[in-house]
């Protein structure tokens, strides 16, 4: 055996290591280009899947994902994160607006809230989209657990007014979970925070953008 | 077909990757609080491992230790990516719930492992079939795991099992009235697995003790 046989050259391992590298590429390329058509309908379709519940039957123009504005922080919505609003349109006329906002003050970290106000003000459905919150107790307010968040729809600034938005045991109208009272409180007071702001936004959330505006204007011509 | 047995035995039993030799610990222990979850990381992580040492043992001409570790990483990485996008695509609901821990297979030592003992050493064919082996026990105990701590902490079995079959939502079977909380949070998962464990060497150990025993008597 020759020293060059024993010992090959550190090229040899480089040039190794980079076709290994373009095959792995050639290799998740090729399941990307396969999956992606089908990874997009099914975010699509949960996303659509997902905003039902809180749209109580309403009907609407076109894709709900069309129609997205996204609000950047500083607002006086809950959490400090960009918040997305899905808008609903029937006949060009507002219909809803549907909030994504995260409830910072949970139990264990932020509670993620859909949460979905009508024209006039009033909530059309809550449902929780993610939380960490305890099983068994704090979880109960996920509607797959329990019917607690469904106590919200129909509820508005008016009915209770904000000063009863919390839970019983606070004095407020809305019902509590046994053996949890914080992750409750953190939900009572993000929708309250939410319906707040749609009242004194209303207008610059259904604002249309330039685009839709010429399209208005060419539909009434 | 010896090495067949053998090894089925050794994946399965003596050699289980989770029983025996304590690998891949984190997804076992944190997405088994149901059935289908454990069952569907089994099937994640029994592909990748499939792939990952019949890919090893294909490329095992090329290796050089220098360079072996690299190797195994793009290997590996890039399987799961693939498995990753794959479940994404046709098993939506279950990639959701699965969440982080279908990339952590990455991170699941159990595959490297085999990799470096078993599949840079031989065959592909012994690797494959060791790859299949060797997932086929760690699934297994996944599924076990998942169910017992389901039916204890949920009181149902089998709950949306439509997650990986499609069709409409499925709650399960029920078999008790609410369920025992400690067993689906993280403690249970401990605990479960120590149990598991524990019967395991119990049962190994009645084994012993009966063949001393025959032989004592003979």
């Amino acid at each position: 055996m020759t020293d060059a046989e024993r010992k090959p050259p550190l090229w040899n391992s480089a040039v190794i290591l980079a076709v290994l590298a373009a095959i792995c590429t050639a290799l998740v390329a090729l399941t990307y280009r396969t999956t992606a058509p089908r990874i997009a309908a099914n975010a699509q379709a949960y996303l659509e899947q997902s905003l039902a519940p809180v749209l109580a039957g309403l009907s609407y123009d076109g894709k709900l994902s069309e129609s997205t504005i996204i609000i950047p922080p500083p607002h006086e919505l809950p959490g400090n994160e960009p918040v997305s609003v899905y808008r609903v349109f029937a006949d060009r006329k507002p219909v809803a607006a549907l909030f994504v906002v995260s409830a910072q003050d949970g139990f264990v970290g932020p509670i993620k809230l859909l949460i979905g106000i009508s024209a006039s003000g009033s909530i059309t459905g809550v449902r929780v989209l993610e939380h960490r919150e305890t099983p068994g107790l704090g979880d109960l307010i996920d509607s797959s657990r329990s019917d607690w968040i469904l106590q919200f729809s129909g509820a508005s600034l008016s009915s209770p007014e904000p000063s009863r938005w919390a839970i019983r045991r606070d004095g407020g109208d809305f019902d509590q979970l046994t053996g949890a009272s914080i992750t409750p409180r953190a939900v009572v007071k993000a929708i309250r925070d939410t319906l707040l702001y749609f009242d004194a936004h209303r207008d610059a959330v259904f604002a249309t953008t330039d685009s839709e505006q010429a399209d208005t204007g060419q539909e009434t011509h | 077909m010896n090495t067949i047995t053998d090894s089925l035995r050794s994946g399965l039993w003596t050699d289980n990757p989770g029983l025996v030799q304590l690998l891949g610990l984190c997804p076992l222990l944190a997405v088994t609080s149901t059935f289908v979850n454990g069952l569907g990381l089994g099937i994640a992580t029994l592909a990748v491992l499939v792939f990952s040492n019949a890919l090893v043992s294909a490329t095992r001409r090329f290796i050089r230790s220098e360079i072996r570790i690299p190797m195994y990483v793009l290997i590996i990485s890039s399987l799961v990516t693939c498995i990753e996008l794959i479940f994404l695509a046709w098993f939506p609901a279950l990639g959701r719930s699965l969440g982080i821990f279908i990339p952590l297979i990455v991170t699941n030592c159990a595959i490297v492992a085999r990799a470096e003992v078993f599949a840079s050493r031989n065959t592909v064919f012994a690797s494959t079939v060791d790859g299949l082996t060797m997932g086929a026990g760690f699934a297994l105990l996944l599924c076990a795991i998942g169910a017992f701590r389901e039916i204890i902490g949920h009181g149902s079995i089998l709950a949306r099992l439509d997650m990986l079959f499609g069709g409409k939502v499925l709650p399960g079977l029920t078999l008790l009235d609410g369920g025992f909380l400690l067993a689906i949070l993280p403690p249970g998962a401990f605990i479960s697995l120590a149990l598991f464990v524990a019967g395991k060497n119990e049962l190994d150990r009645r084994r012993l003790q009966r063949i001393q025993d025959q032989r004592r008597a003979t």
